[in-house]
């Protein structure tokens, strides 16, 4: 059924149902997110949650300098994160702007690393501020390059001056581009909507409208994911499948940088979804310099002693 | 591994040092006692101490020692002086936090997680907030030349240890009163620990003594004619004892007692925070609180969706040894308490409430309840009325917000209340029309040294806390007869 | 000069506004000083004060709800009240203490002005004994101080008429209800005081007076659980460890005082409740 039977795609169905949504207390969230980041990961769990980790990422380059070069080198991390032991998994996806989608494409089926998605920012990334047309082209650009997986953004002018149709729309029709050839991520930019509540009824609007994903960040706005944010987030998706039976996903992008930070964000999914998320299909984590990180943790654990950076590699 | 399950993240007990045998803390020093009794971990029953078990004799050579105390000492420094002794102990406390909060867990059962991030460093602010009133008596509100009352006999519960001594003893000493405190039965152990505290801090003999020992030990403390001001946190039924003890005396007293108190939620609750100050409020220190939020009275239209959400939520609720960092609910603290809250719970289920809880395997050894949640509870039913003092929820539904306030009045106590909605002057109606001491609007079991503490109706007498709890320590310059 | 015959009062009791005779049917004889017969009031039985524990609690509950400034206003009447008859007051409290009119008198206006200082009070109370606390986190928390409920009162035997005034006074001001046993010895003042609570615009059932034995419904003062608190400045030294036993049972907070102007007789007879809240957007 369209919408999941929800909504019927009119401004008063989708106002109607976005009343039925409860108030989000914020000091009551961060309480519970500072509580469940007291949780002590330590040992097998610690291994197991590395590994983990390392297959949600979403290594990321989103910058006016990427080059082929730096890209490719970045897919070569993505397949084989450690060179020097085959056991570590590859992570979740790639996450490129459309002019980058084909080389990674490319690159990475020459290297053995088809199994690993090209995730391309779209719909006028990262601000969302250009006509449909615009945002169409740049969809229809990434999927022909080879995109699997569109993270765009949602319309934060139009969410906060309430026009929740008008995001909505641009989702839906996202959504149609995308069709079964891609997931649909949508970037809900929390940090420019503020409050918890927003983050909220903006989530709600996205799963609605057809996301496969809801994404926290753009890496561009500060704060972006976190353990609040990200808590809010999954009691939505949480919320929404209890409410359809669908499942739909959470990446949590920018900010985490460390292996401590990784590991909380797992235990906000364990503790608020179930371990059923805890799979790159349904949890990711957008990240660059993070990888690194987990990778020297796991070299601790298996050595037993701290490594140095420089047996990391810096792509 | 498909689940993520947390490896067991024990903290370590290398840190404290506990003795084979206590004696009690008398005028500044360690006294052997007469007899023991043994303090147990009542997660394995493992015994951890013997503690003295104190007589009158003890009670007598504590109370002179503080009187000597009050007389010569404590009562004729200024404050500024008695200011600084407390700034100490609370420095102290605040370094060897880590200590107090494992010995903490050891002896009661609580999970680490609350001794070190609840118990011990609010026990600590409650001597940084005690410490600047010392010299600031005259300002707070008892008039302008303010006398400390005596020497102080108080007699705390085994719920919070630590923290119910500092609610008893920082506020005493700050007034310019002497203490003799008894730790109960089954908790002394930080109660010592404070003893050793004093001695570093170099606090004057006699200002504190540390009697330990049971009920009867408590009682030889409130009948002791040196006695001038009793503070006790504890049972109703030995508050009203009390009460009626000290009738034909002039001693003072301040009563922390029980409580049933009912957390409303009305259908525009943030329902997250709600089911999780829920769960706070009755599963925090495994129901073990006299304003622990035991009765559950929701709004019907939101019932189902509450208590399902509720159910989720108990169900990652870690139940297991109070040294691991992820404990969320710890051991019961005694066997006597374990066999109260089995039988109480019975009675929920023989008169027709029904009974859930999440699946959760519990250790063998020690005291262990699993959380529990009754629906279709009554106000008539057992489990509504009694104070269970146990990881237990009792669920009442309402339909109109008077009827909400009616159910939730209708008890003899009247400690605290919660309320939960997104409409501020529902939230200020409701405040107002509670009879309680303690209202948590939007959250549950807060507490601050600033804030006041306590009870309406058979809840107690006093507040603790605040310039309101300081004030029962003190009396105006002019006070004879006057408010007996 | 007039032979006409006068026709004395009736005195009765005042419960819920209105004037009952005891359910008892049970009168004492009180005397002026001279022991002369004055008049039969009625003599309370412990069922006239569970009749009006169950009035004055039906009659705090909107008496608490009323503004602080209504309540003021109120008692403040009731001073306008007591001023207006203040010849009669005098004339009653002469014939039972034996004191000179002009000496009386003196006393009806203590009483009017003592009445007048407590309705200043009920918009203050707040704000004098009330606090923002600063507690540590992002939570708004706020005390003040709220009526008990129910309170009784046994009034002194001094000074029938202030010793009144004073009893339930600083009980009714914060939004109590009230059940006084008036002077034993005295209670006629009382009695017409009740007239003059009838034409002041309180609310039936905030103030009930009985007259009676002190001995006798001490006791059930204390005893009964739905009496919140009590004044016990007019019970005698060696009975107040049993009626402190008695009223132990329900931590009734019980209290007596030396005098007979201080905002501690409001204080006593009043809770703080503390609220929390957080604060976020």
């Amino acid at each position: 059924m369209e919408f999941y039977g929800l909504v019927d795609g009119t401004e008063i169905s989708l106002r109607k149902f976005l009343q039925t949504l409860s108030g989000v207390d914020q000091i009551g969230a961060e309480a519970r997110a500072a509580m469940l980041a007291t949780r002590s990961i330590k040992t097998s769990a610690k291994n197991w949650a590395i590994d983990l980790a390392i297959s949600m990422v979403d290594l990321t380059t989103l910058e006016g300098a990427d080059t082929p070069g730096k890209v490719r080198a970045l897919c070569n991390k993505a397949v084989r994160p450690d060179s020097t032991d085959s056991s570590v998994p590859s992570v979740g996806a790639i996450c490129v702007y459309n002019d980058m989608v084909a080389i990674a494409r490319k690159h990475l089926d020459s290297i053995g690393g088809s199994h690993v998605p090209v995730a391309a920012v779209s719909t006028a990334f990262p601000s969302g501020r250009a006509s449909m047309a615009v945002k169409i082209q740049d969809t229809q650009d990434a999927l022909d390059a080879g995109a699997t997986e569109i993270d765009m953004v949602i319309d934060r002018g139009a969410f906060l001056s309430g026009q929740f149709q008008v995001v909505f729309d641009e989702i839906a029709k996202i959504r149609t581009l995308c069709g079964t050839k891609a997931h649909l991520k949508v970037i809900l930019e929390t940090g420019e909507l503020v409050t918890y509540d927003n983050v909220r009824t903006a989530s709600f609007i996205a799963m609605l409208a057809g996301a496969d994903f809801i994404k926290t960040s753009t890496g561009k706005v500060s704060p972006a994911a976190t353990p609040p944010v990200v808590l809010v987030m999954l009691e939505a998706v949480r919320d929404f499948h209890q409410l359809t039976n669908h499942k739909i996903g959470v990446k949590a992008a920018g900010g985490i940088r460390t292996t401590k930070d990784a590991i909380k964000q797992l235990v906000l999914v364990n503790e608020t979804v179930g371990s059923q998320w805890l799979s790159p299909s349904l949890f990711r984590i957008g990240a660059s310099a993070l990888l690194n990180d987990l990778l020297m943790q796991r070299m601790k654990a298996r050595d037993g002693f701290y490594p140095s950076p420089s047996y990391v590699s810096i792509d | 591994m498909t689940d993520f399950d947390y490896a067991p993240a024990l903290e370590s007990r290398s840190i404290v040092t506990i003795e084979s045998e206590y004696g009690h803390f008398i005028n500044g020093e360690f006294v052997k006692g007469a007899n023991h009794f043994p303090t147990i971990n009542p997660s394995n029953e493992e015994v951890l101490s013997q503690i003295a078990l104190g007589g009158a004799q003890d009670i007598d050579r504590a109370v002179a020692s503080s009187r000597v105390a009050f007389e010569s000492t404590w009562s004729k420094m200024p404050g500024k002086e008695r200011g600084k002794y407390l700034y100490r102990i609370a420095r102290i406390m605040q370094e060897r936090s880590r200590e107090f909060a494992v010995l903490e867990s050891l002896d009661n059962g609580k999970p680490i997680r609350e001794s070190r991030d609840i118990d011990i460093p609010l026990a600590c602010a409650h001597f940084f907030y005690h410490a600047g009133w010392a010299d600031k008596l005259e300002f707070a509100g008892v008039g302008s030349s303010p006398r400390p009352l005596g020497v102080a006999g108080q007699i705390i519960p085994w719920n919070f240890p630590l923290l119910m001594l500092a609610w008893k003893i920082a506020p005493a000493l700050a007034a310019g009163n002497t203490v003799v405190l008894k730790p109960a039965e089954t908790t002394s152990l930080t109660a010592l620990l404070f003893a050793q505290v004093c001695q570093q801090a170099e606090l004057p003999a006699g200002v504190v003594n540390i009697v330990t020992g049971d009920g009867r030990t408590g009682s030889a403390l409130v009948d002791h004619p040196g006695i001038d001001k009793i503070a006790f946190t504890g049972s109703t039924q030995v508050g009203k004892a009390i009460a009626r003890a000290i009738a034909p005396t002039k001693k003072k007293a301040t009563l922390e007692l029980g409580g049933k108190a009912a957390n409303i939620v009305f259908d525009d609750a943030p329902v997250d925070e709600c089911v999780e100050g829920i769960v706070n409020g009755i599963f925090f220190n495994q129901g073990h609180v006299c304003c622990a939020g035991s009765r559950l009275i929701v709004q019907e239209s939101v019932a189902e969706e509450i208590v399902s959400k509720l159910k989720v939520r108990m169900s990652k609720i870690r139940v297991g040894d109070p040294l691991d960092k992820n404990t969320d609910l710890g051991a019961i603290n005694s066997a006597e308490q374990l066999s109260k809250i089995t039988a109480l719970t019975k009675s929920g289920e023989d008169e027709g409430a029904m009974r859930w809880s999440p699946e959760c395997a519990l250790p063998k050894k020690g005291f262990w309840f699993a959380p529990t949640v009754f629906t279709g509870v009554t106000q008539a039913h057992r489990i509504a009325q009694e104070e269970i003092f146990g990881p237990v929820l009792s669920v009442l539904t309402f339909r109109t917000p008077q009827e909400a306030i009616e159910k939730a009045n209708n008890t003899p106590y009247g400690l605290s209340a919660g309320v939960w909605s997104e409409k501020g002057s529902r939230i200020h109606w409701a405040s107002q029309q509670l009879k309680a001491g303690v209202i948590w609007a939007n959250t549950f079991n807060k507490f601050d040294p600033t804030s006041p503490f306590g009870g309406y109706k058979e809840s107690g007498w006093g507040r603790e806390g605040g310039s309101h709890g300081l004030t029962a320590y003190l009396k105006s310059a002019e006070e004879g007869g006057n408010n007996e | 000069m007039s032979d006409r015959i006068e026709v004395k009062k009736t005195y009765k009791l005042f419960i819920g506004g209105a004037f009952p005779r005891s359910e008892s049917g049970r009168t004492y004889e009180v005397n002026d000083h001279k022991g002369g017969f004055l008049a039969n009031p009625a003599l309370a039985s412990r069922k006239d004060l569970r009749d009006a524990v169950v009035i004055a609690r039906t009659a705090h509950i909107s008496w608490a709800k009323a503004t602080a400034y209504n309540r003021g206003q109120i008692l403040y009447r009731i001073a306008e009240m007591l001023e207006g008859r203040a010849d009669q007051f005098a004339s009653e409290i002469s014939a039972l203490d034996g004191i000179s009119i002009k000496e009386a008198l003196k006393e009806v206006h203590l009483s009017v002005d003592r009445l007048v200082w407590y309705a200043g009070w009920s918009d203050k109370l707040s704000a004098l004994v009330g606090a923002t606390n600063p507690v540590s986190g992002p939570y708004f928390n706020f005390s003040i101080p709220e009526p008990m409920g129910v309170v009784g009162a046994i009034a002194t035997e001094k000074n029938s008429l202030l010793g009144f005034i004073d009893a339930i006074a600083p009980i009714i001001v914060s939004g109590n209800s009230v059940i006084v046993l008036a002077s034993e010895r005295a209670p006629l003042p009382a009695m017409s005081f009740a007239e003059v609570l009838a034409t002041s615009d309180l609310p039936p059932g905030v103030c009930n007076i009985l007259t009676g034995s002190k001995s006798e419904l001490a006791p059930w003062f204390a005893s009964h659980m739905d009496i919140d608190g009590l004044d016990i400045t007019g019970v005698e030294h060696d009975l107040r460890a049993d009626v402190k036993v008695a009223g132990a049972e329900n931590l009734k907070r019980i209290h007596s005082f030396a005098d007979g102007q201080s905002p501690a007789r409001i204080l006593s007879f009043m809770e703080i409740k503390t609220t929390w809240h957080p604060i976020g957007v």
